[in-house]
């Protein structure tokens, strides 16, 4: 519980009514949260603030969620940022690629609310 | 001229004959066939220019100056339609082993026995005085050259043995057995004797075109010269005038008819043109070069006979002579000898010729049949055929030429070559109707055929040898005048009242017709059995047969294979026996020994083999006396005839469908990728909408749960949450519609029902009025322009609604939330309506400009999030748009706003008022 404080997690969802959702979650597990509602947007975020974990979704206008995995792993300064992709793609495929570019979890929308939160904080502990 | 060197001459001629169809008979052993050429082909078929016409033609020529033509034109104009004619006969005649006109009338009325006999008949009366005066031309020319007197008639009046019509005759019936019956060969042909002949149509040619030149340049100086000198004589005036010649417009018609039936149906052209002949294509260069043929042996038959005219104006020379006598009155007794060669060369191939035709005709048509009915034939211990069939193919020959010898010594000498040989060629002009009706027409009948026949003999019979008889006192000639019993309408030369014709013309016009009519009804009055409905058939449809490769056999006839071999032993010997079984058993791949019962196969197999040699009516007759036939039914007949047909149409088809299947593979090929696309489609679709279903669910589901699972929330979060739940949901049932709408308006692709005439400018204004209301709301200052109030159009105006309120919705939420404009402006540009909907809004990049239109793309608007909407709004705008034959594109500045603008084909209301000015 003691390593939970202080933590910052990235929400990045192009979707706000989302975003309002995980970002209730994530508070009340007493995270710091950031947020974005696209890709490009994400990468500047992380630039100034490196998070201990981003919720990423996939779909979204412009820099889709790989892409924006990707980035984050060519950069060695984030090499402990962890990655849970959270979308609406479930595909086999869509979480091959996903792990493939780096991520550690992968769920899908739509969610359940606490198998979401268990994910974020065994990362974040163990990960 | 001494009778020794005539004699010796002769003999050095016929000597030549015999080597040239000697040679022509090895190199045919030896597979160099001689005779396998278009060329050696169109020769022989020259046998049709006869000693009639190397004697006869310049008497004609004298006496009615151009009347020897229409014999030659008729040929000549018929030549072209070979192909169609004779070449179909002489398919049919190869594939059924046809090997006389009498046995191709015979197996096209269903092998029957009584119209081979009356075909037969009909020849042996008919060719027998056209023999004759072969006989007598050769005959008097020899007595021309022995007794160098021009006068035609006073020969033969010595004692029998110093005939020489009689010691020619044996010499003919000699040289024709020797080469004519020397085997009895399947199809009937015989290399060394079409050798012969062709030799003797060069050496015809060759000698008349010699006296020809001689007497027109040597004696006089050419052409020119003749008609100068013959300027005063009375034969002048007919050259110059037709009329006057006495020959009208109908006698060359008669003439010209009979000559086009003869070149094909007189049994030697038969026998040369269809029995002889190696390949059907040769046709094709013989119906040009037999023309020519006739043109050169014609060249010189008016200047000869105008010649003659003026060297014996007294008319005591026979003018048929002119071409000999001529030259002997002018000391030139080699030329004249030569001369007469080339007659008597054109004599005996005429003679050879349709000896061995009638031969055949005789053996297989007539006395088989009768020997076969006696049942002598059929008893082995009695009768073998083999061998004797040859027997009766000579004695056939020997009695030929004997009557023809007789004709001409009681008849043939009191008429010229001409009128003679005209009677010949009517009596085959009779075949004409049952043959060419029996090749293309399936309908014709025995009966049919039978009645033509006999009429047109009977006719013919009546009509031109009775009066001959009677003029040269064999009979009592009252009935000429009185008509005969006294009845007045039945006077040959004038029956039935019909008078102002020849008496050839006559005949014609009286023989054939009646021959054709008897013909025709007696077919529609009579019905085909089972073997003549197939023998029709097949006569008819052979190129079908042929194209199919069909084996042509309907009746299921089975023998016992002892019985088949011991008849065909006796009839074929053992050679040929042991050769068809072997061929049938590599064909068929059985051995025959280790059968007990012949299969219908073999039992047909052997009926055409022995057809080949005696006939198809005896083979028929031969075979039905060993074969068991299984019973068929006239039904059963028609239903084989119509699966064959329909195998024939179907492999015809065949080859049609499978340069169809090329293309329908082609295109099945294309479908199938446009459906692998759509499918690929369909899949995206899915995924998509999944998509899109998931994100309004996810915010819905999980808000809701911390409604649920945090009962201590504060009411103004309580209060957001559950606004994002109902908005997330009226998303979610908004999304659920539009995919029922999209699959509406696809499925009204396929048909313009629903379709009114709509007022669509009231359509936009209404639809602007609606939403003003919310605009106002959101701060955008409206506007609505409609340039021309009485705009109709075609189309579903619920579909149309909704593409209008969709596009300034959209506007609306593109609008900025401060001085937002809407433009909304309908106009008339020519025949098209158009509509803009014009936002001062974010815009749309270029790059994205085109992707609007496809499924569930919204432009991202990254600032604010995503205007709520499903994507699938626009797109659905241009499926009904699409649906009323218009158009939509939009044009967008980023941060200066987007204009939509459709365009709508106008109902031509107007234009129609507009016609009148």
């Amino acid at each position: 519980m003691e390593n939970r404080k202080g933590k910052t997690i990235l929400i990045v969802d192009d979707e706000p009514n989302i975003v309002v959702a995980v970002e209730f979650l994530m508070e009340k597990e007493g995270y710091n949260i950031r947020k974005c509602y696209d890709g490009q947007s994400a990468l500047a975020s992380i630039n100034e603030v490196v998070p201990d974990l981003i919720l990423l979704d996939v779909m979204m206008p412009g820099m889709d969620g790989f892409e924006v995995a990707k980035k984050i792993r060519e950069n060695q300064d984030w090499e402990n940022l962890k990655i849970i992709f959270l979308t609406a793609k479930g595909t086999r495929e869509d979480k091959m690629k996903g792990y493939a570019n780096g991520g550690e979890i992968y769920l899908t929308k739509p969610f359940d609310n606490d198998n979401l939160v268990i994910a974020v904080n065994e990362a974040i502990e163990f990960g | 001229m001494h009778p020794s060197l005539l004699i010796f001459a002769s003999i050095f001629y016929v000597a030549i004959l015999f080597l040239v169809a000697y040679w022509a008979e090895r190199r045919a052993k030896k597979g160099k066939s001689l005779v396998n050429n278009p060329y050696i082909y169109a020769l022989s078929l020259a046998v049709y220019c006869t000693a009639w016409t190397y004697y006869g033609n310049v008497g004609r020529a004298a006496t009615s100056g151009w009347g020897f033509l229409p014999i030659f034109l008729g040929p000549t104009i018929i030549a072209p339609l070979w192909m169609i004619v004779l070449k179909k006969i002489i398919i049919i005649s190869k594939s059924q082993r046809i090997n006389s006109i009498a046995d191709f009338i015979s197996s096209r009325y269903g092998k029957s026995i009584w119209l081979g006999v009356l075909a037969t008949l009909i020849s042996v009366f008919g060719i027998i005085p056209y023999i004759s005066i072969q006989l007598k031309a050769i005959a008097s020319t020899f007595d021309i050259l022995i007794s160098h007197s021009s006068h035609f008639n006073n020969f033969s009046h010595g004692p029998i043995y110093q005939d020489t019509a009689l010691y020619i005759a044996i010499a003919l019936v000699v040289f024709t057995v020797l080469f004519g019956t020397r085997h009895l060969d399947a199809n009937e042909r015989h290399e060394g004797l079409v050798a012969a002949i062709a030799f003797e149509s060069v050496f015809k040619l060759v000698a008349f075109l010699t006296a020809g030149i001689f007497i027109t340049f040597i004696l006089h100086n050419g052409v020119g010269d003749i008609f100068e000198k013959a300027s005063d004589l009375p034969i002048m005036e007919k050259l110059y005038d037709l009329e006057a010649s006495g020959i009208n417009g109908g006698t060359w018609f008669f003439l010209m008819v009979l000559s086009m039936m003869a070149i094909m149906f007189l049994p030697r052209q038969f026998h040369v043109s269809v029995v002889e002949n190696t390949n059907s294509d040769f046709l094709k260069k013989a119906s040009w070069l037999f023309p020519l043929y006739l043109f050169l042996i014609n060249l010189f038959v008016l200047p000869i006979a105008l010649s003659g005219l003026i060297q014996y104006p007294e008319g005591l020379v026979n003018p048929d002579t002119f071409v000999l006598s001529i030259p002997l009155d002018a000391g030139k007794d080699y030329l004249a000898l030569f001369v007469a060669l080339g007659g008597f060369s054109a004599a005996t191939s005429m003679v050879i010729m349709a000896v061995i035709a009638l031969s055949i005709m005789i053996s297989n048509n007539l006395v088989l049949p009768l020997l076969i009915r006696s049942q002598t034939i059929t008893n082995p211990y009695v009768f073998d055929v083999s061998k004797r069939l040859l027997g009766i193919r000579r004695v056939s020959i020997i009695l030929v030429v004997l009557l023809a010898y007789g004709y001409f010594k009681s008849v043939g000498q009191g008429y010229t070559l001409v009128s003679i040989g005209l009677i010949s060629f009517t009596a085959v002009a009779q075949f004409a109707p049952v043959i060419l009706g029996g090749i293309f027409w399936k309908r014709g009948t025995k009966a049919g055929a039978f009645i033509g026949l006999s009429l047109g003999f009977l006719i013919w019979a009546f009509t031109l040898p009775l009066p001959t008889l009677a003029e040269t006192g064999v009979i009592d000639d009252s009935f000429i005048t009185n008509g005969i019993f006294g009845i007045s309408i039945l006077k040959p030369y004038a029956l039935f009242g019909l008078e102002g014709f020849d008496h050839i013309s006559h005949a014609v016009l009286w023989s054939l017709s009646l021959n054709f009519f008897g013909y025709y009804f007696g077919s529609l009055f009579s019905r085909q059995d089972p073997v003549e409905i197939t023998q029709a058939d097949y006569f008819v449809n052979v190129y079908k047969y042929r194209v199919s490769s069909q084996d042509f056999e309907v009746l299921r006839k089975k023998a016992r294979i002892s019985d088949l071999r011991n008849l065909t032993n006796r009839f074929l010997g053992e050679k040929r026996l042991e050769t068809l079984f072997a061929v049938f058993e590599e064909k068929h791949g059985l051995k025959i020994s280790e059968l007990n019962i012949a299969p219908p196969e073999l039992v047909n197999y052997i009926e055409t083999n022995l057809a080949g040699s005696i006939g198809a009516a005896s083979a028929k007759v031969i075979i039905n006396s060993i074969a068991k036939e299984d019973p068929i039914s006239l039904e059963e007949m028609f239903r084989v005839l119509e699966q064959t047909q329909e195998v024939i149409k179907y492999s015809k088809q065949l080859e049609l469908k499978s340069a169809e299947l090329e293309a329908t593979t082609l295109q099945l090929k294309i479908a199938n990728h446009k459906l692998k696309e759509l499918d690929q489609l369909k899949a995206e679709f899915i995924t998509t909408v999944t998509h899109e279903l998931r994100t309004p669910i996810t915010s819905i589901k999980s808000l809701g749960k911390i409604l649920q699972t945090n009962p201590d929330l504060s009411e103004t979060k309580k209060g957001e949450y559950l606004e994002i739940i109902v908005t997330e949901s009226e998303r979610l049932s908004r999304l659920v519609n539009q995919v029922l709408d999209l699959e509406k308006i696809q499925a009204s692709d396929k048909d313009a029902d629903g379709f009114e005439d709509i007022p669509f400018s009231e359509l936009v204004r209404r639809s602007f009025l609606n939403l003003k209301q919310l605009m106002t709301d959101r701060n955008i200052r409206p506007g609505c322009r409609i340039m021309d109030a009485g705009m109709i159009i075609r189309g579903n105006y619920d579909q149309l609604t909704q593409v209008v309120v969709n596009l300034i919705s959209n506007a609306i939420k593109f609008c900025p939330p401060v001085e937002g404009i809407i433009e909304v402006t309908l106009a008339v540009e020519g025949d098209n309506c158009v509509l803009k909907v014009s936002d001062n809004g974010v815009g749309i990049p270029p790059d994205q400009q085109e992707k609007i239109f496809e499924k569930f793309t919204q432009v991202s608007n990254q600032e604010l999030g995503k205007p709520a909407g499903s994507g699938l709004g626009l797109f659905i705008t241009k499926r009904i748009i699409e649906n009323h034959k218009g158009s939509i594109e939009v044009s967008s500045r980023v941060n200066f706003g987007t204009t939509f603008k459709i365009i709508l084909p106008l109902l031509k209301k107007e234009s129609i008022s507009f016609g009148e000015a």
